[in-house]
């Protein structure tokens, strides 16, 4: 107890950043996940391309690699700190797993409804908004809430850059203390203290949601 | 004045022929029913006035536009041309009143309180009045398809496109929803294109029958002409089908 007293202005802030981080990454990739997965299903061939490529390389390189990248190398171009790096890196990321739970749920939602609102004279961006999205959010949900708390997990990658981060709070602190046991247990509750909440209200809006 | 105009179109998808050099007119306010074996290019020929299916050969005209001009505003067609589907395709996240209120409050920003009336209205002529707040999975499939017609009408459609609106209906919704479309059809300037296997609304409300094999029309009479003597073998061959199913 005497270690987070003594040490508090210090998990507080990599508390602080951490939450930070997790909701500017959540909220992007939200967005360009979004984005992506109707880029996938476009009636142009080109974009449907490109959305997949995007896709495939965000997805299956370690986010720790796209992290260093702009850490070490974009950096050099346009000047950011590791916070920034490491927040743009878990975004694109996850946007990349995003974009295919999304994509699943659109493609789930039966194909009739997209024909019956550009048939009703609707644009595809009207039946994407007003029809086929809410109903594909719905299907993903579930998928959704786990990767955004994989997302709150992966954002300890910022403690790799310098990121002042919960995680890397933590390993200054065990460093200067020596208690490493006691200061990882303080930093995986405060870790809980954000996922544990995010995990119920994920449930809770399912549980909604089904009774609509 | 002709509403829905081919002139030798050709529809290929990818290698396969499926609408070969096509010539059909039909002129606003006629009641057009399209008849033809399975697989013979009876919804792709629909689907081509609304621009759904691309074609790749021709000229074709709806309401004075050319579809196969890529500046064609194909929105600006979809708003005068309705479409009612075999499997309804109503919005499953939109109450009834919903789906008949959407398009004429996004497309053509209809001001609410007299999109309201005219759904309501709409509702009441489809016989689903006590529907209005209930959900598309709280219905029978007759009753989504009278709501998705409300739906096209509501839009105030020069044309309405109908591809087998009754063939995924159980037996006793059938004429609830022929009732609908016969009481469409009374309306002289609205021009309908039906593909149906119901012969006896073919024969009550069509002024021509068009029939269809192989992605080519066979015939194109008027329909005493066609049911009392059809001209081609095929024609004759498939009524007899049909009417002794
Ligand atoms: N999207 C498509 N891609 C390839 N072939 C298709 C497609 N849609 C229809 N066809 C083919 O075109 C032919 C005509 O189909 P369709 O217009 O649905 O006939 P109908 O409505 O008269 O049963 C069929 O042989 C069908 O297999
Ligand atoms: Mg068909």
């Amino acid at each position: 107890m005497a270690l987070l007293q003594d040490n508090f202005p210090t998990f507080l802030q990599g508390f602080g950043y951490t939450l930070l981080s997790s909701l500017i990454a959540l909220v992007g990739s939200m967005i360009l996940g979004t984005g992506f997965a109707i880029m996938q299903i476009m009636p142009q061939k080109w974009v449907r391309k490109l959305g997949n490529i995007y896709v495939q390389i965000f997805r299956n390189i370690p986010l720790l690699v796209i992290t260093f990248f702009f850490f070490l190398v974009v950096s050099k171009y346009v000047k950011m700190s590791g916070f920034t790096s490491g927040t743009i890196a878990l975004m694109l990321y996850t946007s990349a797993f995003i974009a295919e739970t999304v994509r699943a749920g659109i493609l789930s939602i039966e194909g009739g409804q997209m024909e019956g609102a550009r048939a009703n004279g609707l644009t595809f961006g009207q039946a994407m908004q007003h029809i086929i999205l809410p109903q594909a959010f719905r299907v993903a949900l579930p998928s959704l809430g786990n990767q955004f708390i994989n997302l709150v997990k992966n954002s300890s990658i910022l403690a790799f850059v310098g990121g002042l981060d919960l995680m890397y709070q933590g390993n200054m602190i065990a460093a200067n203390t020596f208690e490493t046991f006691g200061t990882y247990m303080i930093v995986g509750v405060m870790y809980l203290i954000i996922t544990l909440p995010l995990s119920y209200y994920i449930q809770h809006l399912e549980r909604k949601l089904k009774q609509a | 004045m002709s509403m829905i105009e081919f002139t030798n179109v050709e529809k290929y998808y990818g290698n396969f022929h499926a609408l070969k050099n096509i010539n059909l007119k039909i002129d606003e306010g006629e009641t057009v029913v399209l008849i033809g074996p399975s697989g013979s290019g009876k919804s792709t020929l629909i689907r081509t006035v609304n621009g759904l299916e691309e074609i790749q050969e021709g000229q074709l005209l709806v309401n004075g536009f050319d579809l196969h001009d890529p500046k064609t505003d194909m929105n600006r067609i979809r708003k005068n041309v309705g479409m009612v589907f075999q499997h309804f395709n109503l919005y499953d996240n939109k109450s009834t009143l919903e789906n008949i209120m959407l398009a004429p409050r996004l497309v053509l920003k209809r001001d609410e309180a007299e999109n309201k009336k005219i759904a309501m209205e709409l509702l009441e002529k489809v016989g689903l009045a006590d529907k209005a707040a209930n959900m598309p999975s709280e219905l029978s499939g007759g009753q989504k398809q009278r709501v998705a017609i409300a739906r096209s009408l509501a839009m105030k459609p020069k044309a309405l496109l109908f591809d087998e609106p009754t063939s995924a209906l159980d037996p006793e919704m059938i004429g609830d929803v022929l009732d609908v479309m016969r009481d469409i059809a009374k309306d002289s300037s609205m021009t309908m294109l039906v593909v149906t296997h119901e012969m006896s609304f073919a024969k009550a409300v069509a002024d021509r029958v068009i029939f269809m094999a192989d992605g080519e029309i066979l015939e194109d009479s008027t329909t005493k002409a066609f049911f009392d003597n059809p001209k081609e073998a095929r024609a004759k061959k498939f009524l007899s089908q049909v009417e002794h199913h």
